[in-house]
């Protein structure tokens, strides 16, 4: 076969060199790594191999907070990010004036740089000395008391986290639902008019069907997005997130490369591996469900 | 149901700037008598497809009034008037199988007109015997043919027994042979459904073949409505003759000069009590007859033997038309080795009309 194809694979051989080397080996290095109890990678040696790495990983606590931080942010968000986004894309649809300026606004965040908007949502809702903060002002004109969303309670800061999760993925989301939303023919509607079907009617019966491919797209990467949350969380919290209660796994297996307590591959890699298994278990799961629910025309 | 239209007007305005509003639909006034199979036939852009939106509701006209039977329906809403639309694409959904596409409009009903699962099933069913497809009910639309497809979108327009059907194209999407073999069973259908049906098509044949009436449309502007063959034998205008049939009409610049019909230097044919004028004078296909002593020569391109007729391509330096086409019967054999070629011409197969206006100036 390789002679018969050989032109073939000599075009892929760019594309197979690169992912082998810079994919494909290192996914195999930190699986072999997760089982090497303590290996040291100056020395390149370790103790020997087992599970150790992974019941250690389990039963630390920064370890399952970030598990804890990341399932909430990941219920939070990927339903509500996807709903919100239809609810726009189903409203730009609709209107005819300002559209474009709609859709630009909509789109502002996704070129926008995280740690910039991190900064900005500080402004918003970090309490300072001399200012209480945008959103804390207006909590203060409803006679409520000042709260700190950065370093205070903990359903705040996830209040703080989702918010900005949720507008941070909302434009791509919009973005694809708008253009397939457009990609309905127009005689569906037209058919359905005659047929007498209501706007609610047609909104479930056939738009949401013709669309669900994309919204399903839509959940998949949503999930997997928001299992490997970090940077976001770096620009709202800071670095020291494991004191601030709010590291999530990927957070987690950055601490236990470089951070302050790092220098612990094997730990690592177990987390590595086990966010890798979640995601998985999850998005066949997803598949699953979708198998039932999505129409592919 | 009788369909009235009375000065029914679609103005599409013009978004850029100094560019002139489109005229869709101009003061179109005329009756769809009740039970009949009307076709609206044109070229693209005539204004067909947007009567048929006027009609269906899914458009309202910028002015005139709509009638079905005594009912004013300008002002209704699609799905109050109780039409079935059927598209050139067919339209069906296609995430629903062909019975849940049938009893969508079924659906749709309220209050009072509400119906159970079962009867709706039931009526799902007659409307898909009638179209032949029931047994093809649990299918989704992508497991069909693009004739059962239009199939079930007819089924699923008459479900809800309307009181007009509506055509837009139905029959562009199929093959050839699917074409012939759908448009006899839609010509079924209505008659076994008494249904008033608007059919549009910019095929003048497929019009010709199933329309009991035939409007000829042209830049928004009706320019005939009567039965096939008198739109075919009577033009009231040049337009409508090259617009029907095939072979297309033979058009030559000529004149006529002391009651005689002239192409070129020659007196083709007597034409009693026209006025001396310039005209355009257009003779169909089947209007020739080759006749060495015949008063019109033309030069002779090819023999083109078709079988049942044979086609004598010739060329004329009055003709319109790159070359002249004539239909005579196989019977008559021409030589095709003859640089010259003469014929007679049959006098009721010879229109002539103003070179100006292009309205019919004989037959009157």
């Amino acid at each position: 076969m390789i002679k018969k194809n050989g032109k073939a694979w000599l075009y892929l051989l760019p594309a197979v060199l690169f992912l082998g080397a810079f994919m494909i080996y290192p996914l195999v290095d930190v699986f072999i790594y997760s089982f090497e109890e303590g290996y040291n990678s100056a020395s390149q040696t370790s103790f020997g191999t087992g599970l150790y790495n992974y019941a250690y990983v389990l039963h630390e606590t920064y370890f399952l907070q970030a598990v804890k931080n990341t399932f909430i942010l990941v219920i939070i968000t990927v339903p509500l990010s996807t709903g919100f986004a239809l609810l726009v894309s189903v409203a730009l649809s609709s209107i005819k004036p300002l559209r474009n300026l709609f859709q630009t606004i909509y789109f502002l965040p996704y070129v926008t740089n995280t740690l910039a908007v991190g900064t900005v949502f500080l402004i918003l809702f970090k309490p300072m000395e001399d200012m209480p903060g945008l959103v804390n002002m207006m909590i203060q004109a409803f006679g409520g008391d000042i709260i700190d969303f950065i370093d205070g309670p903990y359903w705040a800061k996830m209040f703080v986290l989702s918010f900005y999760t949720v507008w941070v993925v909302l434009p791509f989301k919009i973005l694809i639902l708008t253009s397939a939303l457009a990609s309905v023919n127009e005689n569906y509607y037209k058919a359905a008019r005659v047929d007498g079907a209501s706007k609610s009617r047609i909104f479930f019966r056939i738009t949401l069907p013709m669309i669900s491919p994309m919204i399903f797209y839509l959940v998949i990467t949503g999930f997997i997005g928001a299992f490997k949350a970090y940077s976001d969380v770096v620009a709202l919290f800071g670095t020291e997130l494991n004191a601030a209660g709010m590291n999530t796994i990927v957070g987690y297996i950055y601490d236990m490369l470089y951070g302050k307590s790092g220098g612990y591959p094997s730990f690592a890699s177990a987390a590595a591996i086990i966010l890798f298994a979640i995601v998985l278990t999850i998005t066949v799961i997803n598949l699953m469900i979708s198998r039932k629910n999505v129409q592919y025309a | 149901m009788k369909i009235s239209l009375e000065h029914l007007t679609k103005i599409y305005p013009n978004r850029t700037k100094g560019k002139p509003d489109v005229i869709a639909v101009n003061d179109f006034t005329f009756e769809i008598p009740d039970g009949k199979l009307v076709g609206l036939l044109g070229p693209s852009g005539c204004g067909k497809s947007t009567t048929l939106n006027l009609i269906s509701g899914l458009e309202a006209p910028t002015s005139g009034r709509l009638f079905f039977g005594d009912d004013d329906v300008t002002n209704l809403p699609p799905e109050r008037r109780g039409v079935g639309l059927v598209f050139q694409n067919y339209a069906l959904y296609p995430h629903l199988t062909v019975l849940q596409n049938i009893t969508f409009p079924l659906e749709n009903l309220k209050g009072e007109e509400k119906l159970s699962k079962a009867e709706m099933k039931e009526k799902a069913y007659e409307a898909a015997r009638l179209v032949q497809i029931e047994n093809l009910m649990e299918r989704k639309p992508s497991q069909m043919s693009g004739g059962q497809q239009q199939r079930v979108a007819i089924a699923r327009a008459l479900v809800k027994k309307p009181r007009v059907l509506l055509l837009d194209e139905p029959l562009s999407n199929l093959d050839a042979r699917l074409r012939l073999q759908t448009r006899e069973e839609i010509r079924k259908i209505q008659k076994e459904t008494r249904i008033t049906t608007v059919f549009v098509t910019h095929d003048q044949e497929e019009a010709m073949s199933i329309c009991d009436e035939i409007v000829v449309m042209k830049d928004g502007i009706v320019q005939q409505i009567s039965a096939p063959q008198t739109v075919y034998d009577d033009p009231v205008n040049l337009f409508v003759a090259t617009f029907l049939g095939t072979p297309e009409i033979n058009v030559f610049t000529g004149r006529v000069a002391d009651e005689q019909l002239f192409i070129g230097d020659e007196a083709v044919l007597p034409r009693k009590g026209v006025a001396d004028q310039p005209v355009y004078a257009a003779i169909r296909p089947e209007g020739f007859i080759p006749d060495g002593d015949g008063p019109f020569s033309m030069d002779l391109v090819r023999v083109e033997v078709l079988g049942r007729d044979t086609s004598v391509v010739s060329g004329h330096p009055d003709a319109r038309n790159l070359s002249v086409r004539s239909i005579i019967s196989s019977d008559t054999k021409v030589d095709p080795g003859q640089a010259r070629i003469r014929f007679s011409l049959k006098p009721w197969k010879v229109y002539i009309f103003n070179r100006d206006t292009e309205e019919r100036i004989y037959p009157q």
